[in-house]
């Protein structure tokens, strides 16, 4: 890679990671089974940490593409 | 613990990202400096995470959970003295050398610096030793998998070095550097909602110091004898054999980690790495420590039990079982796969530099096109994976081989601390005083070794001996390459312009604002630090 063409940003595979992730882990706490899911004190866990999870992802991916608008 | 289809799609959801992210990158892998060190144009807090994270390995966070179970807050000091003094100092004062030298390796600077024959040296022992470790990792990995959730030691070893051979293969360091920042974020995200739930199960801090053995919540006041506390380690040998040779050594001399920094995409993105590195590190403890301390205060003791004695090991496993429903336990259980694999990833790509530019370069074949080595790169991307899945299962056919190796990288890099100390900072060190040293040095630790296997030498504990061992070492080469420097003629100073201090132009970062600047970073690292010694004394 030659200097001014920018490689994949990182930010990007974070951003998607979590995103799918944390997705996937609040609507299991949702949908498939919400006894199972409360253990931790009658609390959701997979849902709350579930949607932490998917608000970091959604960030980094914002973070990603302000970056790659300002590059371009 | 069982896993339910949930978790295995989140372990599934990982392993896909990680190949795409390696196929991603393929098409920018045009140059052996793209594979090998990602073209040097990485942001500085990218290269820093990946700097923390090399050293974040699945066994360090089972292993330190245990370690706070067992000695409580005494265990960060693997951390508050054995890390993050080292990461300043490396950021602060060693990379205007390894950096400014455009060195690509860190037994190129040896060759730049000293002669052929200290990189030989250095090039061999750090080969082997990586691919041996990047094999203990696998045997770690597989191991740990099957005693948590019965997997298949064979699919375990095949799978992850299949998923790691891929994306190393296609991406190099950048592959492993960007799997190390996901890494870390999982890592960050599948246990810290452990930590919280753990230690407000124990009643808080509060809770914790009434709950556990006295001295269980304080790092230094036990430290007055080796007597006095559990770990067998006074104050002196935890100061000079953690704090100062083990620390330095690892932190400033070992490729694996100094190569990310290598990767950043200037002068100043080199220094903060591990300026960068140094502050999340530090609240690790946090995170991993004082949670192994609250499954100890919550966790009946019964639990503990394999065989009719105390495990220690199981203080993670413990507490992922007692908290996390299907869901997220797919989320850590996917956090302690992911650092597996970027550890064998790292250790791979770090061997993949070292053979090719030092090893196959240098002594194999010499002045073909850049795309030869870049290919041969990629072979030995291969090889490396094949001798870590040799030695993996060498390792379960003989456990105690895998002991005995990981005692000898304790103490490999200790003198290689003294050979850089005094090759950076004293330009009359001469290239045989630093070949005879480090080669003294290292038969200095293995003497002390054997000397405490035959009982010639006897200390309060294990680790006390690999912290004296190390001060041993070190001080062998310190003084052996000072002895035999005297006697030899130093290289002349016009040849050692940008390798040593003296003779080398300090970067001020006068472009830079002032808090942009890496000393203004390294002294926010230091108040921190010394501030989190002083709480937890």
């Amino acid at each position: 890679m030659t200097k001014g063409e920018s490689p994949l940003d990182v930010r990007w595979p974070i951003g998607l990671l979590f995103a799918a992730i944390g997705f996937a882990v609040a609507a299991y706490g949702v949908f498939a089974s919400p006894q199972a899911a409360a253990s931790a004190g009658g609390r959701n866990l997979d849902l709350d940490w579930g949607l932490v999870m998917l608000l970091f992802g959604l960030l980094m991916i914002w973070g990603g593409w302000i970056a790659g608008k300002r590059q371009s | 613990m069982h896993l339910k289809w949930i978790d295995y799609c989140i372990v599934g959801i990982y392993c896909v990202f990680v190949l795409g992210v390696g196929f991603a990158l393929k098409r920018f892998m045009r140059t052996s400096l793209d594979f090998f060190l990602s073209g040097r144009r990485i942001a500085a807090w990218v290269t820093g995470l990946a700097f923390l994270s090399a050293n974040l390995g699945a066994l360090e966070l089972m292993g330190m959970a245990a370690s706070g179970a067992q000695y409580g807050m005494l265990t960060s000091h693997f951390y508050w003295v054995g890390a993050v003094p080292a990461m300043i100092f490396v950021g602060l004062f060693m990379m205007p050398f390894y950096y400014g030298s455009r060195a690509r390796s860190v037994p190129e600077y040896l060759r730049l610096r000293f002669d052929e024959k200290t990189r030989g040296f250095n090039a061999l022992t750090f080969a082997v030793m990586t691919v041996l470790a990047s094999g203990i990792n696998l045997y770690a990995m597989a191991l740990v998998f099957r005693l948590m959730l019965g997997w298949s030691i064979h699919a375990t070893i095949l799978l992850s070095a299949v998923v790691v051979l891929v994306y190393t293969f296609l991406g190099g360091l950048t592959s492993s550097i960007y799997n190390e920042v996901l890494q870390f974020f999982l890592i960050i995200f599948g246990v810290m909602p452990l930590a919280y739930l753990s230690v407000v199960e124990a009643g808080g801090w509060k809770g914790l110091v009434a709950r556990l053995p006295a001295g269980f919540t304080h790092t230094w006041e036990n430290l007055g004898s080796a007597s006095a506390n559990a770990m067998g380690v006074g104050w002196f040998s935890l100061v000079a054999g953690l704090g100062f040779v083990l620390s330095f050594g690892y932190w400033c001399t070992d490729f694996l980690v100094v190569q990310r920094a290598m990767a950043a995409r200037d002068m100043a993105a080199a220094q903060k790495t591990p300026l960068i590195a140094a502050l999340p590190k530090m609240f690790i403890p946090f995170l991993i420590i004082v949670p192994g301390m609250a499954a100890w205060a919550i966790v009946p003791r019964g639990s503990f039990l394999v065989n009719g004695s105390v495990d220690y090991n199981l203080a993670l496993p413990l507490l992922l079982a007692r908290y996390y429903p299907s869901g997220m336990l797919g989320v850590g259980i996917t956090a302690l796969l992911a650092s597996f694999m970027s550890g064998m990833a790292g250790n791979v790509t770090a061997f993949n530099t070292v053979w090719t530019y030092d090893i196959y370069h240098a002594y194999i074949r010499r002045g073909a096109p850049d795309a030869h080595y870049l290919a041969m790169g990629r072979i030995a991307t291969v090889g490396g994976v094949l001798i870590s899945i040799a030695t993996a299962y060498l390792a379960l056919q003989f456990h105690n081989i895998m002991d005995y190796l990981q005692l000898i990288f304790s103490f490999v890099n200790a003198p290689l601390f003294a050979t850089f100390l005094l090759g950076m900072f004293w330009k009359r060190a001469t290239p045989h005083g630093a070949f005879f040293g480090l080669v003294g040095g290292t038969a200095a630790a293995a003497t002390h070794w054997l000397g405490t296997q035959f009982g010639w030498a006897n200390y309060a504990s294990q680790m006390a001996g690999n912290f004296s061992r190390a001060v041993w070492a070190w001080a062998a080469c310190f003084l052996l390459t000072i002895a035999v420097s005297l006697f030899t003629r130093p290289r002349p100073e016009a040849e050692l312009a940008g390798l040593v201090y003296g003779l080398t132009e300090k970067p001020g970062h006068t472009d830079l604002p002032w808090l942009e600047r890496p000393a203004a970073l390294a002294l926010l690292a230091a108040a921190l630090v010394l501030a989190l010694n002083w709480v937890y004394r």
